[in-house]
């Protein structure tokens, strides 16, 4: 059976280039970059090498970027790291209904430590109102995050505007940009952005890496403490290979940017058309204009999302629904219901997200199980009425939707 | 052909699954595999976090029981060990509305309900037949103690007692229907407890030295009125559960009894009466809140009705037969007259009569070994 992978979102293979850059670094030059000796200095040689090409990406200074874990590290840095170091006796954080865990489940973890948070509503179109940002700004308020591409609907956020906001209010501006950078152009000055997170492994680099921009002059209290490396704004013995590996996804990234954009999003938007014209009562979920190239999140009517991803992994097909909990089942999308669809129609939502490495072929074998797929879903359905949907014809889905 | 099998973690549906994966090779083929894993996730045990000892936010654990972490990671490790592929389906909502509520209103209304035989019917063989036919697989596995056969004359599907009668869980299985008895295997339904046992040995099943567990699944303390006042609490509701009479079965007041979801038939503890001879709870009367209390030879009973029969034998309304019957989990079935009748009820005599005789639990009407039908106990008659 032929595999198609569509859930680059989730994670994405390590490119085969990443993979040779990173492998002299395992078994020779394994060095400590903190040592004095020849071995450390190849280990550090490669962490600036790493960071000049993340900063590169990110049109920043390499000092101001500092590596982490991974996106999560990197969000948990930034909203404990500037709420703890801001000396006002009351603080307050601005963020929106529709961000990743690594940041929501923060700013609930800041709650319990007496700070007040502000969760700002995300209507249907999955896109942020940089108008209702600006209203929840109170004289308290410390940060403002709001991410830059949502993972489930791939809509990209104005994080222009609300950095213009951000800066008019002189107010700390941290963004998750987990889901864009590699995919469309980061530029921090033209964001307006203090504080940026990435992970590696979303942009074919390996997982366990990651970064978090910190625009100079910008003060955050540590998460962790130990020794000095990364200018003592995060300690532990740097994961080398992985700084590396980073480095150079982010310089394929930046060199291929244009024409993959180009690329997979032609892939993308036959998929899309394809599954519209194939399947009556689906319909894409969020805003059309304003998204990643890689992403589409679709709703299929009288279809429980869980069982198609089964379904299709079954025919050799991966794609997603919602975000996986930790016992692997599957909850309704807190994305989906934020933006006001309700918990049957969040169920009923899949993503697809596409990387470097899908073909023609991929989205060719993805159309042909699909509409088969789905046919078996409804018809085993107890709410699908067959008759009534046989009558549709294929556009009439949007409408009859909307008249649910 | 797919078959889903219903992995709990346990040894019993692990060792299904063994023995499916053993029967039905995929190597080979190109089509989907013959036999995929499935955990069904029912209950979040972090929703009532003080049941678990745990505060709230704290990630309790209920280790070893139904739908916790741990048993969804022995699960999926089993399946990895069997090179199956292997997913968690959550059905939580369905498990609420048509187990976890009839079991908290069944119980506010005096009975001593049995959710397992509901879970069955509403859920394992509703629910995860319709998933896993929609993904594919046309006959999904439990690690049941019980035995289904076609009959060729009729074309019908029997269903019988598994060879091991410590382990049979043929009383559960009672509302299954010829729809999802068709579509249903039990691999372990020959085998005894100790041989099952002893094959997830032999086959290094990472879960073979697991203990059984026994608890209704998603009451992890065994403790129904803890859960009862919990889960009420979580609904923003109180148990209106208030002191009333505790009388005699000839209607002398003995004194006061401490809210009806306290007592269950049968019971002999916990009444603060001091009398000379033992006292048992004879019956609950939910229309005047009494607790009715006596000897326990006044605890025997012989004749009961029956409702919502599931018949997987069909016997018309009107005639009457000879059979077993079984009124609780661990009950021997005990000689009776099943008489039919309409509106899916009947009336059962005992030979001899049985002791606590429980509406709310179920009553499974036996031929030899084989199930012909059973019920919910509406109401014990003197």
């Amino acid at each position: 059976m032929r595999r198609v992978y569509l859930d680059n979102n989730a994670t994405t293979p390590v490119a085969p280039a990443v993979f040779e850059a990173m492998k002299p670094y395992f078994l020779e030059d394994f060095g400590n970059a903190s040592s004095i000796h020849w071995y450390g200095q190849r280990a550090k040689a490669a962490i600036e090498w790493g960071r000049e090409r993340i900063a590169r990406l990110l049109n920043a200074r390499p000092n101001e970027i500092v590596f982490t874990s991974g996106g999560t590290e990197s969000d948990n840095a930034a909203l404990f790291g500037m709420v703890e170091a801001s000396r006002s006796e009351k603080k307050h954080l601005i963020t929106t209904t529709i961000e990743h865990h690594a940041v929501l489940h923060t700013a609930k973890a800041l709650e319990k430590r007496g700070v007040r948070v502000t969760y700002v509503p995300v209507g249907p179109s999955g896109v942020v109102d940089p108008a209702a940002v600006e209203k929840a700004i109170g004289p308290d308020t410390v940060l403002i995050s709001v991410m830059h591409a949502n993972n489930e609907l791939g809509t990209i956020q104005p994080l222009e505007e609300i950095g213009r906001i951000a800066r008019e209010h002189d107010i700390y501006f941290h963004t998750d940009a987990v889901q864009s950078v590699g995919k469309i152009p980061v530029d921090v000055e033209g964001l307006g952005v203090d504080l940026l997170s990435l992970s590696a492994h979303k942009l074919h680099g390996p997982k366990g890496a990651g970064a978090l921009y910190i625009r100079r002059g910008t003060v955050l209290r540590p998460l962790l403490y130990g020794g000095h490396h990364e200018r003592d704004r995060r300690p532990g013995t740097e994961n080398v290979s992985g700084i590396v590996g980073l480095g150079k996804a982010a310089e394929l990234a930046g060199e291929h940017l244009a024409e993959e954009i180009e690329r997979v999003g032609a892939l993308r938007d036959r998929l899309e058309d394809g599954i519209l014209a194939s399947v009556p009562l689906a319909a894409v979920v969020g805003d059309k204009s304003r998204r990643l190239p890689t992403t589409t999140n679709i709703s299929f009517d009288y279809i429980e999302g869980e069982g198609f991803v089964i379904a299709m992994d079954l025919r050799g097909v991966a794609c997603s629904t919602g975000a996986a909990c930790s016992s692997g089942s599957l909850e309704p999308s807190h994305v989906l219901t934020a933006i006001g669809r309700s918990r049957e129609q969040a169920r009923s939502s899949i993503r697809f997200s596409l990387g470097h490495f899908n073909t023609p072929q991929d989205i060719d074998d993805t159309l042909e199980v699909l509409p088969r797929v789905v046919e078996q879903l409804r018809s085993l359905s107890p709410h699908y009425k067959k008759d009534a949907v046989s009558a549709q014809p294929a556009g009439a889905n949007v409408k009859a939707l909307a008249e649910r | 052909m797919t078959i889903a099998v219903a992995m709990s973690g346990g040894v019993d549906s692990s060792v299904a699954a063994a023995l499916l994966a053993e029967n039905n090779p995929s190597a080979g083929s190109n089509g989907p595999p013959a036999v995929i894993g499935m955990t069904m996730q029912l209950w979040n045990q972090r929703r009532l976090p003080l049941l678990l000892g745990a505060e709230e936010g704290e990630s309790g654990r209920a280790s070893g029981r139904c739908c916790s972490l741990d048993d969804v990671y022995d699960a999926r490790a089993v399946a990895g060990f069997l090179g199956l592929p292997y997913y968690v389906v959550n059905f939580e909502d369905d498990f609420e509305q048509g187990v976890v509520r009839p079991f908290v209103e069944s119980y506010l209304a005096g009975e001593t309900p049995i959710p397992c035989s509901l879970c069955n019917t509403e859920i394992k063989f509703a629910r995860f037949i319709e998933t896993a036919r929609q993904v594919g697989a046309d006959t999904v596995a439990t690690g049941h103690y019980a035995r289904v056969r076609k009959d060729p004359d009729s074309g019908r599907y029997r269903l019988f007692a598994g060879r091991d009668p410590s382990k049979d869980q043929s009383y559960f299985l009672f509302g299954l229907t010829q729809e999802q008895l068709a579509r249903t295997l039990f691999p372990l339904g020959e085998f005894t407890k100790e041989i099952v046992r002893g094959m997830a040995r032999a086959k290094n099943l990472p879960v073979a030295e697991k203990p059984d567990s026994q608890e209704i699944c998603f009451v992890p303390t065994g403790n129904y009125r803890q859960f009862i006042d919990a889960y009420l609490n979580e609904q923003g509701k109180t148990l209106e559960d208030t002191g009333g009479q505790l009388v005699t079965t000839d209607g002398r007041v003995l004194g006061r009894h401490a809210g009806l979801g306290n007592y269950t038939v049968g019971q002999r503890k916990g009444l603060g009466i001091a009398t000379g001879t033992p006292l048992y709870v004879i019956g609950l009367d939910t229309i005047r809140n009494r607790v009715v209390v006596g000897s326990n030879q006044e605890l025997l009973k012989g004749r009961l009705l029956v409702r919502e029969i599931n018949w997987i034998r069909p016997v018309r309304a009107g005639e009457s037969f000879e059979a077993s019957v079984k009124i609780r989990n661990k009950h021997l079935p005990a000689a009776a007259r099943v008489e039919a009748r309409a509106d899916g009820e009947a009336f059962v005599e005992f030979a001899s009569p049985q002791r606590a005789i429980t509406p709310g639990q179920a009553a499974v009407f036996y031929d030899g070994d084989e199930v012909v039908a059973g019920g919910w106990i509406s109401s014990v008659l003197d």
